[in-house]
């Protein structure tokens, strides 16, 4: 009999010796006389259990984790290959972990179940079930689905995805492209890492149904150069598709083409803003552009172009193949479907959550977090990545959608959420947000350029206890003028973590300044 | 890392010829070059600029606006140390200022003894495991003092065969 097992290729599982753990297990079972089969999946984004090793039962998959070097061999003492509970690390059914269970899985639904560059395995689970039905539709059809399903743009911006479709469908030209967005470099964000390591051929799937509905016949993944792992499964899946004729001239036999490529970016946040994106697409330095024209008119090389986010594509397959209403049926308000969180810093159980929007931050990290790494208590959460505002505790009641955040003037953002303990200093991060600005502002508007080299002087000077008053008056006027002076959401934002400082944590910012 | 210290100029001039005819080919063209050789070598910017027309001005300026391209080589190890809030959330601070200590260098330097070079990185994806570094292609998770210091001396440690 042969026992299948399931080890993960993803970062978090690699990082962790996820390959080594894989050789082992092999060499183990060579010794004992059982003939295995690894499949090397992508992770489920339970972080904190990674290598998280299932082994495949009757019963389904059984998993276990964290499983380190020297485990192995008291695994197979303990019989795991059969799916036996006597190890400490046995976790039971992974399905009901309930972590994994108490999410709704759209998105994410195939992730870590799947080999992620096997099309058998993608096809099997619903795979290419949405670009089907689009083949058989007209583009304007697939964009009503789309504006229909309510999905807006999971980059950060929220902007309807249906609308921005719409228009490039519109506008008449010989030439378009599909840009996909992957240059996620928001701390605390990797949910695009995970579709591209756990999940391409929907993001594949997701791109040649944009370049169907608008009239594309060109797609490009910009990638941030920092994910060399996603930069080879995405490869690997599109010489796959290509292969079977699912990408290139002629797909599936419909007469529509679509080529696709994946570009590297090169260590730059500002690239992650769209009109800075493609002018690094262009080849040139990520400069932001000024808006209009919108990319949707004149986008990459001067022709309509549809750049979304990872997340805002890997939707549309369900879409396409669930319906519109089946997507629009999750949310609340005006926040239609589903956004997977993604729960990290200072956490015990560091993930990623795929939930309808609505539950509040207080349920989901009493329901996910376990508490923190640490064993302090949670102080301070940064949602939306480093441009978002820092939430006290008297805002975790807040729910987690696009309106109530702006309420309150944080950001939901790409879906991050760090969490801090009581040990953080917050004139700190109040600095930190500034320096950061430093590092990546792409310095063609001053109020960014020079306002952030500004900000951290006079931060600086707070902290020395140098005339703190006046000090911090004068940083509040240079965050309303960074905030309506600015070109784009890298100096228009990066006041929002310093004032949520300064006005939600202010005694411990006095504090420290006295010290 | 066996980085090359001498280049030939015909490698170079190959990685051009594949490349320059793709829609917006510098950022390939500029990866490749340091993917083979481990940093842009200054004499090769009027070679690319003469391939795509432009000037080196302005192949210059794209070089010097990403952070990932260098036109210096780096040490034998480059190691890249996040320092984005999730892993400052998981003490990436202490660690920070611990390995500028034992390499003694501060951030884009590298060791006298040409081993290592340091370089920061705001989030390398992994923010559930932090703090995160980076050492050439390898990321490892979870690095305490302790641990870092461990793979430090790895590094350094040559297999020798004695037959």
């Amino acid at each position: 009999m042969t026992y299948n097992i399931y080890i993960p290729r993803d970062t978090a599982a690699l990082a962790n010796n996820a390959d080594k753990v894989a050789l082992l297990i092999e060499k183990e079972a060579l010794q004992r006389n059982l003939d295995i089969h690894i499949i090397r999946n992508g992770s489920r984004g339970l972080f904190w259990l990674e290598p998280l090793v299932e082994v495949q039962t009757p019963l389904g998959r059984v998993g276990f984790g964290k499983v380190c070097l020297e485990d192995v061999g008291a695994l197979f003492d303990a019989g795991f290959h059969l799916g036996k509970s006597e190890h400490k690390l046995h976790l039971g059914l992974t399905e009901e972990i309930p972590y994994l269970a108490k999410q709704q899985r759209l998105t994410f639904a195939r992730a870590g179940v799947i080999d992620p560059v096997s099309l058998d395995d993608y096809a099997a689970h619903d795979g290419f079930k949405g670009l089907q039905k689009a083949l058989n539709n007209t583009p304007q059809e697939i964009v009503s689905a789309v504006t229909d399903s309510g999905l807006r743009g999971r980059g950060g911006a929220a902007f309807p995805t249906g609308i921005k479709w719409q228009t490039v469908l519109d506008c008449p030209s010989e030439q378009k492209y599909i840009v996909c967005n992957a240059d996620e470099g928001d701390s605390g964000s990797f949910a695009d890492r995970l579709v591209m390591e756990a999940d391409p051929f929907m993001l594949i799937e997701g791109m040649i149904i944009a370049g169907l509905a608008v009239g594309a016949n060109q797609g490009y993944i910009y990638l941030r150069s920092e994910y060399p792992i996603a930069h080879q499964i995405l490869n690997e899946a599109i010489e796959t598709a290509y292969a079977n004729n699912y990408l290139g001239q002629d797909i599936q036999a419909s007469g529509k083409c679509f080529e696709l490529e994946v570009r590297l970016g090169a260590g730059a946040y500002i690239c992650g803003e769209e009109t800075s994106l493609l002018e690094s697409l262009e080849g040139k330095r990520g400069l932001v552009r000024a808006k209009p024209p919108l990319p949707a008119i004149e986008g990459l090389f001067g022709k309509p172009t549809v750049i979304n986010n990872v997340l805002s594509l890997a939707a549309i397959p369900y879409i396409l193949d669930k319906g519109a209403a089946a997507y629009a049926n999750y949310g609340m308000g005006r926040s239609k479907g589903t956004l997977p969180f993604q729960l990290a810093g200072n956490v015990k159980q560091g993930g990623l959550i795929e939930l309808a929007f609505g539950t509040s931050l207080n349920q989901l990290l009493e329901e996910f977090a376990g508490g923190t790494f640490t064993g302090r208590p949670m102080h301070a959460i940064q949602v939306g990545g480093p441009l978002g505002a820092y939430l006290p505790i008297e805002q975790w009641n807040t729910p987690l959608d696009y309106e109530s955040f702006s309420a309150i003037q944080a950001v939901l953002g790409h879906g991050s959420i760090v969490v801090f303990d009581d040990s953080v200093d917050m004139l700190e991060q109040a600095r930190f947000s500034m320096e950061f600005c430093v590092a990546e502002s792409c310095g063609k508007c001053t109020p960014c350029r020079i306002g952030s080299v500004r900000g951290v002087e006079v931060i600086d000077k707070i902290r020395a206890g140098i005339n703190p008053e006046k000090n911090t008056e004068l940083l509040e006027d240079l965050c309303e003028t960074m905030i309506h002076g600015s070109l784009c959401a890298m100096g228009g934002m990066t006041p929002f973590p310093v004032q949520s400082a300064f006005k939600h944590f202010a005694v411990e910012s006095q504090n420290a300044g006295e010290q | 890392m066996n980085k090359p210290t001498h280049w030939d100029p015909q490698d170079v001039q190959l990685a051009i010829d594949e490349l320059k005819d793709k829609p917006g080919a510098l950022l390939p063209i500029l990866h490749k070059i340091q993917d083979q050789l481990g940093y842009i070598p200054k004499e090769s910017v009027p070679m690319i600029a003469k391939a795509l027309q432009q000037t080196s001005a302005e192949i210059h300026g794209v070089i010097s606006f990403y952070h990932h391209f260098r036109t210096t080589p780096s040490g034998n190890h480059v190691i890249q140390v996040c320092r984005a809030e999730a892993c400052q959330a998981r003490g990436s601070r202490q660690l920070e200022s611990h390995i500028k200590n034992s390499l003694n260098i501060d951030y884009h330097g590298t060791t006298r003894d040409q081993e290592f070079t340091l370089e920061p990185v705001y989030c390398l994806g992994n923010c559930t495991n932090g703090p995160n570094i980076q050492i050439n292609d390898k990321l490892e998770a979870e690095v305490t003092a302790d641990k870092f210091d461990a793979l430090k001396s790895q590094q350094t440690t040559y297999l020798v065969e004695l037959t």
